[in-house]
């Protein structure tokens, strides 16, 4: 875990004090809301459709305990007993009053978290793989990278008004699990020929209403040129990015209009053009910052333990837990848990504050006081002896946490929707809860396999429906909610934008509809082991389409 | 189409609704509902005397209509703001009583949406 210095420290109470003065002449009437805005969304704070909301940054989704336990308290004190964990791995408290808000970020800061550019047009919160340090295909920890690009963009003079925000992800392992070809810029973790750790490139990536996979800009950029190169990437973004425009100001869509090819020779011209001295990322400021990150000590055990192997032959919901909720550690004997928050009718990425505590507190006991937020809305236990699991997932299950659905048909991401979203064109929660309640939790669910459902309430994308296996945008048609399908999109390294089935669908018959998609694919797949990606990969829409529109009787045309 | 102003209250959020006397409730019920265009007109002005006063921020109207012999807010969306998330019942205006009495959020009217 990174620690705060003395700088840090300073430099984050500094912040609570400047935005208690900015809230406090607000309130006054000193500043108009209009003079008052930009600050209030530099520190995460939103006016939704119920109340004011605050976003807090949770760097690369991880925390302890003690910072976990903090955001219930939170929750407790100031919100509704309750929070919301995003796709960018940031927790937003929906109920907050302003006049509260200055008393929250120094509650945060105690704890060593912060709400600092969550929101507006700068760098915002730089997220990576929630597996980061424990995975077995991982080339190095991208924690460590996301901490110096955090603390190179917290309020950088020359980034804090670029045309639009601009999000970046890290991914250091060979599997993609921080949807990186989707963020403006994305990084992937590489060694070279020489055995040397440097980065893939990828700019221009995006969701929202024009979606765009990234594109590969360098194929190897030397680790201690990092920053320098971030740096070229954001100047010539910042310059020629377009401000004439709210729905074209991203790099994504400069990216389209100039040409990758274009675009690459200006960031790399600027880039040749840099002092090399200025922004030099050297081998041992790393090392410093990793350091941080360092993996607890595990000695390393059985990979077979006796004690779970009983138990899986006589709970069958352990064994269902097991096989979905638990991968290998890349220590023997160690597994990383994830800790569904996706239980059957509950709101995709919701936690009570009792929840936070009891994860808190298995975090203390079993996981070596460490927690991770991932993309998909689960919180992940990263360090769990596995001998220790059957105590695990009994706690879990005492809070209602043991539901046994990483992955699976019911795991599905939701953006808040018109519930609470101001942007929101249609509801997503009702709709990612009837879905899940119509597959459930038994032998069905089980027998689809792993299969990635992302819903968002409007063309924003903030449910990351593009890159949704079956992709679910809510909109609105002459005052009702409407549902579009986009089905073959993906999240992983193999990042595909969604095609759309067709006409869309009512509230009454958009589950009906998911549920022919995946009947469809159960009958055309070529056995248990063809996933519904490669099963789709194969045949394509047309199967999908001809069932929706043709031979359904739930379709709205 | 008659017309209700809302906003927020600035110091903590909550959405509230023009009434009759010129003042703020944080009941849809209590909210003044306007005949016509002038009546929005001459309302709104009100209510941007109040946002410059900083009372409230966001003002802005939207539209009303008669349902079951109560008035309701026609938008789904306004109907979610007067009454609180649909799939927490528990929570904003809905769990104090002042959700509207009718409309797309009303609990007997929308059992398929409370899950």
């Amino acid at each position: 875990m990174y620690h705060y210095d003395d700088f840090d420290a300073a430099f984050v109470a500094a912040r609570v004090e400047q935005f208690r003065d900015q809230v406090a002449r607000r309130l006054s009437g000193e500043l108009t809301e209009e003079q008052f805005r930009p600050h209030r969304l530099m520190n995460g704070l939103y006016l939704q459709l119920h109340s004011y909301m605050l976003r807090v940054a949770i760097p690369y989704g991880t925390l302890s305990s003690r910072q976990m336990r903090k955001l219930a308290e939170i929750a407790r004190k100031y919100d509704r007993g309750y929070g919301h964990f995003t796709t960018r791995q940031n927790i937003q408290y929906n109920w907050p009053a302003l006049k509260d808000t200055p008393d929250i970020l120094a509650e945060l800061s105690s704890v060593e978290m912060h709400a600092i550019q969550t929101s507006g047009n700068c760098i915002r919160n730089v997220t990576a793989d929630h597996y980061a340090g424990v995975a077995h295909d991982e080339i190095a920890d991208p924690r460590p990278y996301a901490e110096i690009l955090r603390q190179w963009s917290s309020l950088h003079p020359e980034f804090s008004f670029l045309p639009r925000k601009f999000k970046i992800a890290v991914n250091g392992a060979a599997h993609d699990r921080a949807v990186i070809q989707a963020h403006d810029i994305g990084l992937q973790v590489v060694r070279n020929g020489e055995g040397e750790i440097g980065f893939t490139v990828y700019v221009g990536g995006g969701m929202g209403r024009t979606p765009f996979i990234g594109r590969k800009v360098r194929e190897f950029l030397p680790e201690r040129d990092l920053l320098a190169y971030i740096e070229a990437i954001m100047r010539v973004y910042n310059l020629e990015g377009r401000r004439d425009n709210k729905f074209k100001a991203r790099i994504k869509i400069l990216l389209h209009e100039k040409t990758l090819e274009t675009l690459r020779e200006e960031i790399e011209a600027e880039f040749a053009a840099r002092d090399p001295k200025a922004l030099d990322l050297p081998p041992e400021d790393v090392a410093r910052v990793a350091a941080f990150f360092a993996p607890p000590e595990l000695e390393p055990k059985k990979p077979v333990s006796d004690r779970v192997e009983r138990r899986k032959s006589k709970d069958s919901r352990f064994a269902s837990f097991f096989a979905s909720n638990v991968v290998a550690h890349k220590v023997p004997g160690y597994v990383v848990v994830t800790v569904s928050l996706k239980a059957i009718g509950a709101v995709p990425g919701d936690a009570s504050a009792d929840q936070m505590d009891a994860v808190a507190d298995l975090a203390e006991d079993y996981s070596h006081d460490e927690l991770r937020v991932s993309h998909e809305q689960n919180l992940i236990l990263p360090h769990v002896a596995l001998d220790d699991l059957p105590a695990v997932y009994d706690r879990l299950a005492s809070v209602g946490l043991s539901t046994a659905n990483a992955g699976a048909v019911t795991d599905i991401i939701a953006c808040p929707g018109l519930d609470y979203c101001t942007l929101a064109t249609a509801r997503s929660i009702p709709v990612a809860q009837r879905i899940a309640q119509r597959f459930g939790d038994g032998a069905r669910a089980r027998s689809i396999g792993p299969l990635k459902i992302k819903i968002s309430g409007c063309v924003n994308a903030c449910g990351h429906h593009h890159v949704g296996q079956i992709g679910i945008l809510g909109l609105e048609r002459a005052g009702e909610e409407t549902y579009q399908i986009t089905l073959g999109g993906s999240a992983d390294e193999n990042a595909a934008i969604g095609q759309i089935t067709g006409p869309g669908f009512s509230s009454e018959n958009i589950v009906g509809a998911i549920d022919t998609i995946v009947e469809t694919y159960m009958g055309l797949r070529r056995g248990e082991d063809e996933t519904f990606i490669e099963a789709f990969r194969r045949v394509g829409l047309a199967p999908f389409k001809e069932a929706l529109y043709e031979r359904s009787a739930g379709s709205d045309i | 189409m008659p017309d209700v102003i809302t906003a927020n209250r600035l110091a903590d959020g909550v959405v509230v609704f023009q009434t009759a006397d010129g003042g703020w409730s944080e009941d849809f019920n209590h909210a003044a509902v306007l005949p016509d265009a002038a009546a929005t007109k001459a309302a709104l002005d009100r209510a941007t005397d109040d946002v410059t006063r900083n009372l409230v921020v966001d003002a802005y109207s939207f539209a009303v209509e008669t349902r079951n012999g109560h008035v309701a807010p026609k938008a789904l969306r306004e109907a979610i703001r007067a009454a609180g998330p649909t799939i927490r019942r528990d929570l904003g205006k809905q769990a104090e009583g002042h959700a509207p009495l009718s409309g797309p959020t009303a609990v007997k009217e929308a059992d398929h949406v409370s899950l």
